[in-house]
């Protein structure tokens, strides 16, 4: 039977300060932070985040990637395969986007258990991110964070049973975006919450422990998303919830991570699971999804990275400016340097693998790593000149240290200044590249970094993704 | 392989006034400066065999030299990066040593200054490719990269980023001053340490007053065989020695290039020295025309070079080594740094400099009794580079 086998997060650098985004309207509102996703990610670039997270506590080979999110970049061309391609996963993988629903992550990882439960699959990793906008100045914009998580499912070694899953699907018109809108469209606050998101959970839980013939307190932890802070308490009273069984939801940390929330809120509970814990879990959207969860005794395996609460507490605060500017919600002059030209999707074929996963070789004669710094295929050693005698070699799961660097003020970026810099990496090679999530009062020679999958800048409509270093979090 | 010491010579030359030029186009820069090598060669346009025009931007292919029209002969255009000037003049003297031509002009032209942007219009963020692949890559500034050497020579020989800085500082105000008493420089102001520490910085450690301008400009030669000089002129300048180095992107790619000194700018002025038969540069070099695009990039050569010892620099710079009165002048035009950056014409623009020094037509900026002169350039940047020497004295032999 198929179940959890590991679980992952990312929560993004920066944070916006909600009473600041007040005081700069003049009004009265909303207090807390919210999770601000960099001027160079999107869901696609926190999905994959989340999914290195996921996959560096159990380094399983899976057979699929499944991209839960309704902000993909792409209206037509998949992320899925994007993040499968920026992975390394094997060609025959299966890549697929749910999207349209803020249910889509657990939509997702139902479809994930049925594809291992057939026999069609060993693991699935499913990754939910997402990075919706509100209206400037308005209740949404508060209370949506941006963020990622990530689930596998496969039938072993498992840390937490699915015991039962029970699904309903509810056209019910709460929350929407038509393909002409930037911001969240809904319908009134009261009605969304008494029409829709109390009925619609109550009925999926009831249901769920009748058929497992469970009771509210037989839960060790409860775990379900909702719009905001008060649906989500008001749920737990009805439900008759004790408080410490509910999972925190970090609105007031990071806000709403409409897809990755769930998932999100599932990974932190099974950080603090113990062996045998009964975990409720269900996401919410277009009708809900519910499962039981069991913990097992290899719950000890998804220890030792960082923590949904260490990430959580990592942020970094952003003044509004920047904010309304990395979302591109207020025109600002352009650079009076020379564009950059246009990336060209031929050449972006032609390199996919080393663009993708950022893959150099190791000549086979002198054993050098080598990266090319433009992207091009090398084709003779640069130490040895040995021709057409390499391996590959992947770079993109190498740490390494900062040997140099200059904070330039003409880099192109939303997050001025720009650092870049040479990086050295572990094991050899090394490579020049932009630096991002950089904290400048701590950045010195030698400083430790890890590569993480961007966006860099983009021309001609297309999504020029790329690897950057950032500082490694101790 | 033969060596082409005093093979070939310099007999005239011609500059423009560098700078921002708003009134002149390619076409003006290139007659201003053919002319003025014209007339100082004592040469009429139908003399000239054979012509290379070096741009990195300002055209494609030897009809960009179309402005002289000069009447069918062999025009080739030649292109290497910031070391483009240089090269016309070696792809010229070579073909004099080939017995291809008798005379020949070298011409570098660039016409930065109608990109409507700010900096150099092109590749200027270095992961951009030329080939194609462009856009790709990382984004950085061409001042990042030179900062990456400072980062690291401060960080190695242990300077404190303010005494690195001041450092730096100081071949800024050595270079403009020198830049102030030539009329053809793109600035002619005097900079002090204070201001230079106290400009906007562009990229960290490295500010305002460490990079050069961004200008227009033209320059040129007129070379003939050597046997041939003294019937144009009696001060000739022998061509004493032409070297270029390239490399594969090693420092770039691979972790045991260091970032405090440049493979390509060492190996090229080794070969420079042995071709012209120098043993000990700081005592044999008159003067040097380097190629100060930023202030590290200088104090790094002064060790690239061989005129002070490797990690030594600091010492002569608070010496005065390398001022006008110093021991070994080096940039006495201004430079790049305040003289300007017209990409293609600046190897040209430098061995203007040493072609008037040596025959004592530089006026207050005239050293004293100078036997030989190095032009040095760098195409490209730390890690990838583009390295030219070339090394002229006033006397055979």
């Amino acid at each position: 039977m198929a179940g959890i086998i590991s679980i992952g997060a990312y929560v993004p650098k920066y944070r916006l300060s909600l009473e600041e985004v007040s005081k700069f309207w003049g009004v009265r509102g909303a207090s807390g932070e919210k999770a601000v996703a960099g001027y160079d990610e999107d869901s696609l670039t926190m999905a994959t985040a989340a999914a290195l997270d996921c996959w560096q506590r159990c380094q399983e080979p899976v057979d699929g990637l499944y991209f839960a999110t309704t902000t993909g970049p792409y209206k037509e061309k998949q992320g899925a395969a994007v993040i499968a391609a920026a992975l390394d996963l094997d060609r025959v993988s299966r890549t697929v986007d749910f999207t349209n629903s803020l249910r889509a992550g657990s939509i997702a990882m139902r479809a994930a258990a049925d594809a291992v439960n057939s026999g069609s699959a060993q693991r699935i990793l499913v990754a939910a991110a997402d990075c919706r906008i509100g209206a400037p100045q308005g209740r949404f914009e508060s209370l949506l964070g941006d963020g990622a998580a990530a689930v596998m499912i496969g039938s072993g070694p498992i840390i937490a049973d699915i015991e039962e899953s029970y699904s309903i699907f509810s056209d019910f018109t709460d929350l929407w975006r038509t393909e002409k809108d930037k911001f969240v469209q809904s319908a009134e606050g009261r009605f969304i919450e008494t029409e829709g998101f109390l009925p619609t959970m109550q009925e999926v839980l009831r249901e769920i422990m009748k058929k497992t013939s469970t009771a509210p307190q037989d839960f060790a932890k409860v775990v379900f998303s909702a719009t905001d802070a008060r649906s989500h308490a008001e749920l737990a009273r009805r439900m008759g919830f004790d408080r410490k069984q509910v999972q925190e939801p970090f609105f007031l940390q990071i806000g709403n991570t409409g897809t990755a929330a769930p998932l999100l809120m599932l990974a932190s509970a099974l950080e603090e699971a113990q062996p045998q814990d009964l975990v409720l879990f269900a996401g919410y959207g277009d009708g809900c999804d519910a499962f039981i969860l069991r913990v097992t005794g290899n719950i000890g395996k998804i220890h030792g990275q960082a923590s949904v609460k260490q990430k959580i507490a990592r942020g970094m605060i952003i003044n509004y400016g920047k904010y309304l500017n990395w979302r591109e919600l207020v025109p600002v002059e352009t650079s009076s340097l020379p564009q950059r030209s246009e990336p060209s999707v031929t050449a972006r074929w032609r390199e996919r693998k080393s663009i993708a996963a950022l893959y150099g070789v190791r000549c086979k004669d002198c054993g050098t790593p080598q990266l090319h710094p433009i992207g091009q295929k090398i084709r003779v050693c640069t130490k040895c000149q040995s021709k057409d005698n390499f391996e590959p070699y992947k770079f993109s799961d190498k740490k390494g240290k900062l040997f140099s660097y200059a904070v330039d003020q003409l880099q192109p970026t939303k997050n001025p200044p720009g650092l870049n810099g040479v990086v050295d990496f572990d094991g050899g090679g090394r490579l020049i590249c932009e630096l991002t999530d950089y904290d400048l009062d701590k950045v010195r020679v030698g400083m430790p970094v890890e590569m993480t999958f961007r966006r860099m800048y983009q021309g001609q409509g297309i999504i020029n993704y790329f690897w950057k270093a950032k500082p490694l979090e101790e | 392989m033969e060596n082409l010491k005093d093979k070939v010579a310099i007999v005239g030359m011609g500059c423009t006034k560098f700078g921002e030029r708003w009134d002149m186009g390619v076409e003006d820069l290139l007659v201003e400066a053919a002319y003025e090598a014209f007339e100082d060669a004592g040469v009429a346009p139908a003399d000239i065999q054979a012509a290379w025009i070096g741009t990195v931007f300002s055209g494609l292919s030897s009809i960009t030299l179309s402005p002289l029209a000069l009447q069918y002969i062999p025009m080739t255009r030649v292109e290497n990066m910031c070391a483009t000037g240089s090269e016309a003049l070696r792809a010229a003297t070579y073909a004099i040593i080939a017995g291809a031509c008798d005379i020949a002009l070298a011409i570098g032209v660039e016409k930065l200054k109608d990109a409507g942007t700010t900096g150099v219009k092109g590749p200027a963020i270095v992961g951009d490719n030329i080939d194609g692949t462009s856009g790709i890559g990382p984004g950085y500034s061409a001042p990042a990269s030179f900062a990456y050497m400072a980062t690291r020579y401060f960080h190695d020989y242990r300077l404190e980023p303010e005494e690195g800085r001041r450092l730096l500082a100081k071949i800024a105000v050595k270079n403009h001053h020198n830049g102030s008493l030539n009329p053809k420089a793109h600035f002619n102001n005097e900079l002090t340490v204070e201001q230079v520490m106290k400009a906007p910085i562009v990229a960290w450690p490295l500010g305002l007053y460490d990079c050069c301008g961004v200008s227009d400009g033209a320059a040129a030669a007129i070379v003939v065989r050597a046997d041939m000089a003294k019937s144009f002129r009696v001060d000739p300048i022998y061509i004493k020695a032409l070297s270029i180095c390239v490399g594969a992107r090693q420092g770039a790619i691979r972790q045991d290039y260091d970032f405090v000194h440049i493979e390509e700018n060492v190996l090229a002025s080794r070969k420079a020295y042995e071709q012209a038969g120098i043993k000990n540069p700081r005592k044999e070099i008159s003067l040097a025309e380097v190629h100060d695009c930023f202030t590290i990039h200088e104090m790094i050569l002064y060790e690239d070079l061989g005129f002070s010892p490797r990690g030594r620099a600091r010492e002569d710079i608070d010496a005065g080594t390398f001022t006008l009165e110093g021991e070994l002048p080096v940039n006495t035009d201004g430079g790049l740094k305040c003289f300007g950056h017209p990409l293609g014409a600046s190897g040209l623009r430098m061995m203007y400099e040493i072609y008037k020094q040596l025959q004592g037509k530089a006026g207050p900026r005239q050293i004293k009794n100078p036997r030989l002169g190095l032009t040095h350039n760098l195409g490209g940047n730390a890690g990838t580079g583009i390295a030219s020497c070339c090394i002229v004295g006033n006397e055979k032999g």
